[in-house]
């Protein structure tokens, strides 16, 4: 096949960018998107130019570090796909695919297709989490957790932090992202006693990160590769709903002893 | 010649953690902040030790290069974790954990290790639930298992076809709340090119920040290495394109004995190689040979589509082969079998390299709804990949290179032989001898890191003396200055090939001479053949871009030329080791197929020393004894 690219280049973060065009020949339907990126690479280094930065890693869909903007669609056509898993059959001879980073402001750009994904770090590290500190959990099996409930908390769990929901989010939202972890934890039995104070503490640090605020488009879970679904959301709303109506000042806990 | 004592506490087997553990000196709450400790990697083993380590109070700093710690390549484990839990009252215990390992490495791993991790994962698995991890269950809402190769009792613990994923957010998600608490100091983007000896101790680091190319020292106490293990040394394989040596290199040439690095994991269930543009290869879980069933025809060249070969006219050569075992026999058998039947001209699919998994039967048994509950993800991975319909039609499979046993040799206490150097998981040599089993990497990189590093590395630090050492010192200039000299000839070559170019002949070599079966004639031209593209890498590279920003060839231009030296010892490990066992399978060994192992002369773990450039490595020996079970021929009948 012959493929034509339009990509997007910027050199640095603070520097403009521009799409460039670019076109490849001798693309086999078996080839992976990015397969097809390693060969335009490898045609850039012998032509002396510099190759497209582009994030990637385990290319199986699960590492989450792929992140491409194919034809306006995050991740490409493939639904419940990540980047790394669409192939070329999805394309035809002659076609030409535009290929840009996230687009969201929380997600700076650093080259090219590389995009700073740090804020969802800082939105875990706030609250995303239940505390169980390593040496004192009790028997796993003392802790019953039906089947429904489980499947239902890993449904959520299974998101890959790839941010193809904000990108793909008219808004920027990061909702889908902070409500799949909060519905994960907020749905099992250890992550009762911290539910409220998650879900407070995830939603103002993604307030205080820039992201958006969710109008329930619905994009994200079109361009979520797996497959997440928007009800999450809602369960963030409400948690965090109850969460500022009972918010109170921590107590102190030094002196007890 | 290196110390090789593994320190290994005396008294029972079952008993030496225990006494261990009360004899390791202890630091005071108050004195743990006042010690700083690095850790490079943030998969399972990095992401548990350096949360775990900053619960205890330590001043944790941690290293990744990728974005996030989230996406180390630990996140693309599928099938399972293991635990002597004896949820499922089938006559599991520690000792047949314990056992089942020991058999399962070919009796090349050190007892007292092996046992205390079968101690440790009951622990892991109360841990992870703790943490919210959603392991399977069972509607009454008990844990439920499932069986993996090598073992007759089902402990393997899941959660669907993303175990490592679940796992690792887990670890992750302990190690952002100590970040959010401003406990560890988390780096990303941040590559760790070159270890930091001072009188004698692993002092710290030097790293490169990918984005801006600024080269940093950070200096510590102790420095723990999580950093995975070197599979892609064959280019082709189901590791991450990131995964890569170079941190365990730069250690060993320090000198850190690096430790049987000929014991390769081939897996036996992996997508076929479909085209030169091939980057990687997908695994397809060893949980699915719980359902499906392994076979080829039994004619020669047979060409006919899989439903038109009558039952009587195919091979299920595993069931045949190990009765007992049958399609859950271990990774390495089952590789060796798959070999045989494609070399025998039975293979199918393209170029005749590949063997049917096929589920036609559970499908029957269990009907289509169940098979998709249990492997689902891991049907749709194999669709988008090959156009084919496993429900419809056997799924092809063939091994690929998937994980390494051989690592950095490490004593009990995970240190390596540069003192205050620990290093945990794949990076190290420890618990799977020649050869791991299925749901065991997972046991093992939790723990060390949860619940055996945060340990060891207080001992280590209530028992020494550290000098007052920051990063103005001489030292950390020098790695710098040599840091930034690779970087300079790598850029300045303007050669004409590319790093890849280098990497896929490196691994052709591998794969040809290093892999599945290996001879010494083949294992001596390897070495020849490496050693000339060695010399011709430093001289034809092309690097383009610069030093000063994100450059992905410059990353891949220093791993690879690690790769290049590492690839090189392996040849000669797997040349010195005249026997066969586990993963390492030598022609000249073998009696009717199966590997033949040397006890009388090889019963010893391989540490190679770093002797300098163009001299030849120095061969170490750690005698492995056995005081609790008897070395037997491994069999699976």
């Amino acid at each position: 096949m012959k493929i034509t690219l339009n990509v997007w280049r910027q050199p640095a973060s603070q520097a403009p960018g521009k799409l460039e065009t670019y076109v490849l020949d001798g693309v086999g339907p078996d080839m992976s998107f990015l397969e097809m990126f390693d060969m335009l690479n490898e045609k850039l280094t012998l032509e002396g130019k510099e190759p497209v930065a582009f994030s990637h890693d385990c290319r199986e869909g699960i590492c989450g570090s792929c992140a491409m903007m194919i034809n306006g669609q995050a991740h490409g056509p493939w639904k419940g796909a990540a980047t790394c898993q669409l192939h070329m059959r999805a394309f035809k001879d002659g076609d030409i695919i535009t290929v840009e980073p996230w687009r969201a402001s929380p997600f700076p750009i650093v080259k090219d297709l590389v995009v700073n994904r740090g804020a969802f770090d800082r939105i875990i590290a706030a609250g995303g989490y239940i505390s169980a500190s390593t040496g004192g959990a009790r028997d796993a099996n003392e802790i019953l957790i039906g089947k429904d409930v489980l499947d239902e908390s890993m449904d959520a769990a299974a998101c890959i932090g790839c941010g193809a929901c904000v990108a793909a989010c008219p808004n920027a939202s990061a909702s889908l992202f902070t409500g799949a972890k909060i519905t994960h934890l907020g749905l099992l039995p250890q992550g009762q006693p911290e539910r409220e104070k998650r879900a407070l503490a995830m939603v103002e640090q993604m307030d205080l990160e820039g992201f958006g605020h969710c109008t329930l488009a619905g994009e994200c879970q079109e361009a979520c590769p797996k497959e997440i679904s928007i009800d999450v959301i809602k369960r963030m709303n409400r948690d965090y709903l109850v969460a500022s109506a009972k918010r109170q000042e921590p107590r102190a806990t030094a002196g007890s002893g | 010649m290196l110390d090789l004592n593994s320190k290994t506490p005396s008294g029972p087997l079952e008993q030496k953690w225990d006494k261990h553990r009360f004899e390791m000196k202890l630091v005071n709450p108050a004195n743990k902040r006042k010690h700083s400790v690095i850790v490079v990697g943030a998969g399972l083993a990095g992401a548990s030790a350096a949360a775990t380590m900053a619960e205890l109070g330590y001043n944790v700093s941690c290293f990744v290069f990728h974005d996030s710690p989230r996406r180390a390549h630990s996140i693309a484990a599928q099938g399972g974790i293991n635990a002597a839990k004896n949820y499922q009252n089938d006559g599991d215990s520690i000792k047949r954990l314990f056992y089942d390992t020991i058999k399962g490495g070919d009796f090349r791993a050190r007892e007292a290790n092996v046992y205390r991790l079968a101690q440790v994962s009951v622990n892991i698995i109360d841990q992870c639930v703790a943490q919210g991890v959603p392991f399977a269950r069972d509607y009454g809402g008990l844990l439920a298992n499932r069986s993996f190769g090598g073992a007759q009792v089902s402990r393997t613990f899941y959660a669907r076809g993303q175990t490592g994923q679940q796992l690792l957010l887990g670890a992750y998600s302990a190690l952002e709340r100590q970040i959010g608490l401003k406990k560890v100091n988390m780096h990303t983007f941040e590559e760790m090119l070159e270890l930091v000896v001072i009188n004698g101790q692993a002092r710290g680091i030097i790293t490169r920040n990918l984005l801006t190319g600024k080269i940093t020292s950070h200096a510590a106490d102790a420095v723990v290495l999580a950093t995975g293990g070197y599979g892609n040394v064959f280019y082709l394989s189901t590791n991450a394109l990131y995964s890569n040596v170079t941190a365990s290199w730069r250690a060993h040439k320090k000198g850190a004995a690096f430790a049987n690095p000929c014991y390769t994991q081939i897996h036996p269930t992996c997508i076929p190689v479909h085209g030169d543009n091939q980057s990687k290869l997908t695994l397809m879980s060893e949980s699915l040979r719980n359902d499906g069933r392994i076979w080829v025809p039994k004619q020669k060249g047979d060409k006919r589509a899989p439903a038109q070969i009558p039952e009587s006219e195919r091979d299920y050569y595993l069931e045949r082969k190990y009765p007992s075992f049958g399609n859950l026999a271990p990774r390495d058998i089952a590789s060796r079998a798959a070999k045989e039947a494609c070399d025998d001209g039975r293979g199918v699919g393209p170029g005749g390299l590949g063997v049917y998994l096929d589920f036609a039967d559970s499908i029957k048994r269990l009907g289509k709804q169940t098979i998709s509950e249990r492997y689902g993800n891991l049907f749709d991975m194999y669709q988008r990949i090959t156009d084919e319909n496993p429900y419809e039609q056997p799924m092809r499979i063939y091994p690929a290179v998937h994980y390494t046993m051989g690592g950095l040799w490490v004593d009990y206490n995970l240190m390596s032989t540069i003192p205050g150097l620990h290093v945990a998981g794949e990076a190290n040599f420890s618990d799977h001898g020649a050869n791991r089993l299925g749901a065991s990497a997972l046991m093992q990189g939790l723990a060390d890191g949860y619940f055996v590093l945060p340990y060891t590395i207080g001992d280590y630090l209530a028992s020494n003396k550290f000098d007052k050492v920051d990063t103005s010192h001489a030292e950390f200039r020098a790695a710098e200055e040599a840091v930034k000299n690779r970087q300079s000839q790598f850029l300045g070559m303007k050669g004409k090939r590319t790093v890849d170019s280098f990497h896929r002949e490196l691994g052709k070599v591998m794969w040809e001479y290093c892999g599945m079966a290996r001879d010494r004639a083949g294992l001596t031209k390897a070495i020849g053949l490496i050693q000339n593209l060695k010399e011709e890498y430093w001289q034809n590279l092309n690097v383009p871009g610069s030093a000063e920003s994100l450059n992905q060839s410059l990353e891949k231009a220093g791993r690879v030329a690690d790769f290049i030296e590492l690839g090189e010892l392996m040849c000669r490990d797997a040349l010195h080791r005249e026997e066969s066992c586990g993963g390492h399978f030598r022609t000249e060994y073998q009696e009717e197929g199966e590997a033949k192992r040397n006890d009388d002369e090889f019963a010893y773990v391989a540490a190679w020393e770093y002797a300098g450039e163009g001299k030849d490595p120095i061969l170490n020996k750690e005698p492995l004894e056995y005081e609790n079970v008897k070395l037997s021929t491994r069999s699976y009948k």
